[in-house]
């Protein structure tokens, strides 16, 4: 197996986790500061990614308190010198998201992404970050964009999966715009702000059933992105569906297609193959890739993609999606690697390019 | 190829249309406004029959929101799933090049034209003083 680092990769998905809200105060004017301290919140650990999962972080990257991901320390030994990454981009998925009162959190998110800023992009000249999105409000999250936008390290918004209301719908769109105007994409993680159940058919007993959940959630999403017409009136946006799984994506789109051949009339501005509109303006990253280990049947769902600019590499650490150093998901050949480490994040994310040498 | 003579032209009033059945085919003929145009009967898709097809209009958008309607009954939709199809060219809007519904030239012909024949599947005596509707198939 050839070595990452000659690649010169970069990880389009990874998860710095606020050790706690003590954390986060020192980034909050003295009002929110008092408060969370008065109100007593001491953490917004979410349910989407229980500390103790086996999932959220892998077993020998956990600290001696269980949990991990607290330190760029940490990233460089588990993950960014260990694989050679030349560039990484953080996602952090604290559950500001869950929070309903909008001056909170605004206030909330405000401070987790200046503590990505302040302990993770300073750290370390190869982090970059996503714009966490305080979705409870359009103005606030409108507001947030332009707030860090100058901050060329920041490459792209993040919101989750699951929601308050299908992300497509016109209300979102002046993020959207922002986002165009400053070259942002939309990234779209796995996770939910519990404004509904996580499936459409009712609240789930069991993480297992919920983790699982996410993929049905990715499909509604990028079908009211694209019935919506989001793509058609921002063609200059790139959305970014992270810790989707991937394989759902073409039996999906084979299903969204037939049934927009006899109804499009219902969405006329959605005027060509929705596959197409995705080849365009959609990308995802592979860590997890759900398939088999078998390169014959990954090959198969690239080929039902019909491009290799779509895929993006990522570890998602600190979450276990594999164990050693097996950073790039079996089955996907060596041939790709070029593309999927290098190449397609740089044509997706065009922040990433300035003051790169290529 | 033989030349079919459908209806006379009363017979298939503006924005109606009519079914025929003639050297082994199922044609349907819309009439749009005076100007008649054939069709095969059988969807490119799975073969439903274009004539039991709601007919309709064509919507086109600008951007999201936006509803450009235009050319009232001249879209028709396959009963079964709904694929759009140009009443006057046979293409369907979503893939004009690869899928259509096959086309055959229709025409009005006068009676004294026609009793020179040679034309079939008349099942009706054709008068020389009226016009008929004839497709080419």
């Amino acid at each position: 197996m050839p070595s990452y680092g000659q690649f010169r990769p970069i990880d389009c998905d990874l998860h710095p986790m606020v050790p706690g809200m003590a954390a986060l105060t020192p980034y909050m004017d003295e009002f929110w500061r008092d408060q969370v301290v008065e109100r007593g919140i001491t953490t917004l650990d979410t349910q989407s990614w229980p500390v103790r999962s086996p999932k959220t972080v892998r077993t020998d990257w956990r600290g001696a308190d269980g949990r991990g991901a607290a330190t760029v320390g940490q990233l460089r030994a588990q993950s960014l010198d260990r694989l050679g990454t030349a560039m990484g981009i953080l996602n952090p998925l604290y559950g500001v998201q869950l929070v309903f009162n909008e001056d909170m959190a605004a206030a909330f998110t405000r401070a987790l992404n200046d503590w990505t800023r302040a302990e993770w992009l300073d750290q370390d000249q190869r982090l970059r970050a996503s714009i966490v999105l305080p979705l409870q409000s359009v103005e606030a999250a409108v507001a947030e964009i332009e707030r860090l936008a100058p901050d060329r390290r920041f490459v792209q918004v993040l919101a989750l999966v699951m929601g308050e209301v299908p992300l497509g719908r016109r209300q979102y769109w002046p993020i959207f715009e922002a986002c165009v105007r400053h070259g942002l994409p939309l990234g779209i993680h796995a996770g939910s702000a519990y404004r509904h159940p996580q499936t459409s058919v009712g609240w789930t007993s069991w993480y297992l059933e919920e983790y699982a959940a996410n993929q049905q959630a990715f499909q509604s999403t990028l079908a009211s992105l694209i019935t919506e017409g989001v793509f058609t009136k921002f063609p200059g946006l790139r959305v970014v569906l992270l810790e989707s799984g991937v394989s759902w994506l073409p039996g999906f789109l084979w299903r969204l297609q037939k049934t927009w051949k006899g109804v499009r009339f219902e969405v006329p501005w959605v005027d060509r193959l929705p596959a197409e509109i995705v080849r365009d303006q959609v990308r995802l990253t592979v860590q997890p890739l759900d398939a088999p280990e078998d390169g014959a049947i990954v090959q198969r769902v690239m080929d039902q993609l019909r491009s290799d600019a779509l895929l993006l590499w990522a570890s998602d650490w600190p979450h276990w999606q594999f164990d050693g150093d097996d950073a790039m998901p079996a089955g996907i050949p060596e041939s790709l690697w070029p593309k999927l480490m290098r190449d397609n994040p740089l044509a997706t994310y065009q922040r990433l390019s300035e003051g790169v040498v290529a | 190829m033989a030349r079919i003579v459908v209806a006379p032209v009363g017979e298939i009033p503006a924005g109606g249309r009519k079914l025929v059945e003639a050297e082994g085919k199922r044609i349907v003929v819309f009439n749009l406004g005076g100007e008649f145009y054939a069709l095969s009967d059988r969807c490119p898709h799975q073969g439903g029959s274009l004539c039991a097809g709601l007919v309709s209009g064509h919507v086109e958008s600008s951007e999201p929101g936006v509803y450009r309607y235009a050319r009232r009954g001249e879209m028709v939709r396959c009963p079964w799933h709904y694929w759009e199809f140009d009443i006057r060219t046979g293409k369907s809007w979503f893939d004009p090049k690869r899928v259509q519904v096959r086309q055959f030239p229709a025409q009005v012909t006068s009676g004294a034209a026609l009793v020179e024949g040679p034309y079939v599947a008349e099942t009706f005596a054709v008068r020389v003083e009226d016009e008929y509707v004839v497709v080419e198939a």
